[in-house]
């Protein structure tokens, strides 16, 4: 039967209907996660762990830190009591999605001689059961989107990659207070999550209660969503969630100008601002390990004793180490200069030549998790105030 | 190599394990392969080994693994004839690679400690000096660690065995550390943790059991020990406190020296 045009519109108010924001109230929270398990998905979330809120296969919400928040500054991180019961109420941890969708070590291949032939066992590992992520944060959607272009945006997809994130569920939690160590108001990607996941979370503590307002962003959301106890929300309840995420960006004391930035970097190679920081850079690699964009990896090709069994394993590499870009003779880069301006540059400048937007979401963990607390937001505006603009 | 694949048995490489002053504990660590020690003992022809084997066949040797530091007259002769005797030489752990714990002496007088601690001093003839291998003979490769990873050294034996690059990273403890996802204790906790100039290769064993790393494994490939310096002494670490964490098993690296030097001036 021919839909007609009344028809469509009757659907499209219908889906809106459908995707209207509701209220879940805290209490209900477990039935989320319940549902997603449900579903057939392993769901993986934010819980404490040695001091900090890391992510973690989650099996109740008990297991999310409530009433648990982070303090955070460069080369520094806490984990601190809340006045309340919030389960979100922290900006990022030290690990980001990517221990998940891009994994630190992976066994790509292992092959075994046979009666005098070499054969390659078949040894992929797709995950049992596809990934549920509770608790994606603006920066880390971003971020998410960033590897997707890297690693699948062309027609070199990279299997590992694709086996974890093809199916895997996205629950957004929008932001309502920002880390000292912030900054994605300024790169343009928080603090409200806009698209790329399938469910928005925002959580409401006040006087009216403690609730969660829910978004769908995708068909499965708005599925998941229905199965769920909830309200409608009210003009009242959505004026507060507007006002609270607006807090999380107006919080952001750190910030990066990225006007013009790939010309800046590119015209202040020379700049002294890299010696400067080069005898502060550990060259440790931290920076990197934590950054949800950073991708690269090394091939390690292992074999045992008898040369009978080997593998070639892929771990997570560092523009930081030596090795990285060792050519035969040296390293190309074999200065901690030269190493950060490497990174920094790619992070903030050739990204964008190379992927088509920059590669840094403003989540900071750089700056937290640097040892020595070096900032990146600083040192790149160290290098535009003193820093050569343009030819002229 | 299975047998189908050879005509007829090539010599099996000697393998000579040498000790100098050390504790032994680095040898312990091959004794200690024990899943992969079969497999090496079938490989290569362990000739020289006092610690496992009585057995003791002539040199040369394809591959001579050295333990300790010198700290003698006769062991600074004794391994010229050992690096003579050696195809390979590999260097294992800290007192070979460094000097190791006993190069704190190094800063010290030792005809001191001989007086105050040997009831016939007389008897004692030792070097001023702690210092590794390498300060004496040209060495092919060093392994590091304190004591050294068995892994590791299994997995340097098979590399130079089959003619490849052992995979041996020089890079920091830390991105050992975040692979593993363990939590920075550095940051989250304030510990002075000397992961990020120290080399990798213990798997980052301290900081995963809540531990600041103490340096075993020796300088990384471009430690920046005036930088950790400076954040120790924001953790709120004394100059005698950050000397003394340089001056660990590796104290006689020159990085690691540098520092703590740097430190007794302050």
């Amino acid at each position: 039967m021919p839909v007609s045009s009344t028809g469509a519109a009757c659907i499209e108010v219908e889906r809106v209907k459908e995707n209207a924001p509701k209220v879940l109230d805290a209490s209900r929270l477990a039935s989320l996660i319940e549902a997603l398990r449900r579903r057939g998905y392993e769901v993986i979330g934010p819980t404490v762990r040695d001091g900090a809120i890391v992510f973690d296969h989650i099996e109740s919400a008990e297991e999310l830190p409530a009433g648990w928040t982070d303090e955070q500054a460069p080369g520094h991180y806490r984990l601190k009591r809340r006045q309340d019961q919030a389960v979100f109420g922290y900006a990022v941890g030290p690990q980001s999605w990517k221990k998940y969708l891009h994994p630190a070590d992976v066994r790509l291949w292992s092959a075994e001689r046979q009666k005098g032939t070499f054969r390659i066992l078949n040894n992929e590992t797709r995950p049992k059961r596809p990934l549920a992520f509770l608790g994606v944060r603006a920066c880390d959607l971003a971020a998410i989107a960033v590897q997707d272009r890297v690693l699948t945006g062309d027609r070199y997809r990279d299997p590992v990659y694709s086996s974890w994130r093809d199916g895997a569920f996205l629950v957004a939690v929008q932001c309502t207070q920002a880390a000292e160590t912030c900054f994605c108001a300024s790169m343009g990607t928080g603090p409200r999550a806009q698209q790329g996941f399938d469910l928005a979370l925002t959580e409401l503590v006040d006087n009216s209660g403690h609730r969660f307002l829910l978004q769908a962003g995708s068909d499965r959301g708005v599925e998941l969503l229905a199965e769920l106890e909830t309200l409608p929300a009210t003009e009242e309840t959505l004026r507060q969630e507007e006002a609270a995420v607006e807090t999380a960006a107006r919080q952001q004391v750190r910030s990066i100008d990225t006007t013009g930035i790939k010309d800046l970097l590119y015209e202040n190679f020379e700049h002294p601002r890299w010696d400067h920081v080069a005898a502060r850079c550990l060259t440790c690699a931290n920076c990197t390990m934590v950054c949800p964009t950073c991708f690269c990896t090394t091939v390690e090709d292992i074999s045992d004793v008898t040369g009978d069994h080997a593998e070639r394993w892929r771990r997570w590499d560092s523009c930081f180490t030596m090795s990285f870009s060792y050519i035969h003779g040296g390293s190309v880069r074999a200065t901690a200069k030269a190493r950060y301006r490497q990174w920094m540059t790619h992070k903030l400048a050739s990204w964008i030549d190379q992927f088509g937007s920059s590669g840094c979401v403003g989540c900071g963990r750089c700056i937290t998790w640097c040892p020595v607390g070096i900032d990146i937001t600083e040192e790149a505006r160290a290098i535009r105030e003193t820093g050569s603009h343009g030819n002229t | 190599m299975s047998s189908e694949t050879r005509s007829k048995p090539a010599r099996k490489p000697k393998i000579a394990v040498f000790k100098f002053a050390s504790c032994d504990g680095c040898q312990l660590s091959l004794l200690d392969a024990e899943d992969e020690l079969l497999a090496v003992v079938g490989a290569v022809d362990i000739a020289y080994f006092p610690e496992a084997s009585r057995a003791m066949l002539k040199g040369p040797y394809d591959i001579g693994l050295v333990e300790g530091s010198i700290t003698t007259h006769p062991d600074a002769q004794r391994i010229q004839e050992v690096r003579r005797q050696c195809k390979t030489l590999i260097t294992i752990g800290a007192c070979a690679t460094a000097g190791g714990i006993q190069a704190l002496r190094n800063w010290k007088d030792v005809d001191e400690f001989i007086r105050v601690v040997y009831a016939t001093p007389q008897y004692i003839s030792t070097l001023k000096l702690s210092t590794p291998i390498a300060e004496h003979v040209p060495v092919d490769f060093e392994l590091r660690g304190c004591p050294i990873n068995k892994y590791q050294l299994i997995e340097l034996i098979t590399a130079t065995l089959v003619g490849r690059k052992p995979n041996i990273p020089s890079y920091s403890v830390c991105i050992e550390c975040k692979r593993k996802a363990n939590v920075c204790i550095a940051v989250a906790r304030g510990v002075a943790c000397l992961g990020p100039v120290t080399q990798a290769g213990c798997g980052a064993l301290c900081p995963g059991y809540d531990r600041g790393c103490y340096g075993c494994f020796g300088p990384m490939e471009s430690s920046n020990t005036a930088s950790l310096t400076n954040q120790f002494h924001i953790l709120g670490q004394s100059p005698e406190q950050i000397s003394r964490a340089f001056r660990g098993f590796n104290a006689w690296s020159w990085q690691f020296r540098k520092a703590s030097e740097e430190c007794e001036r302050q």
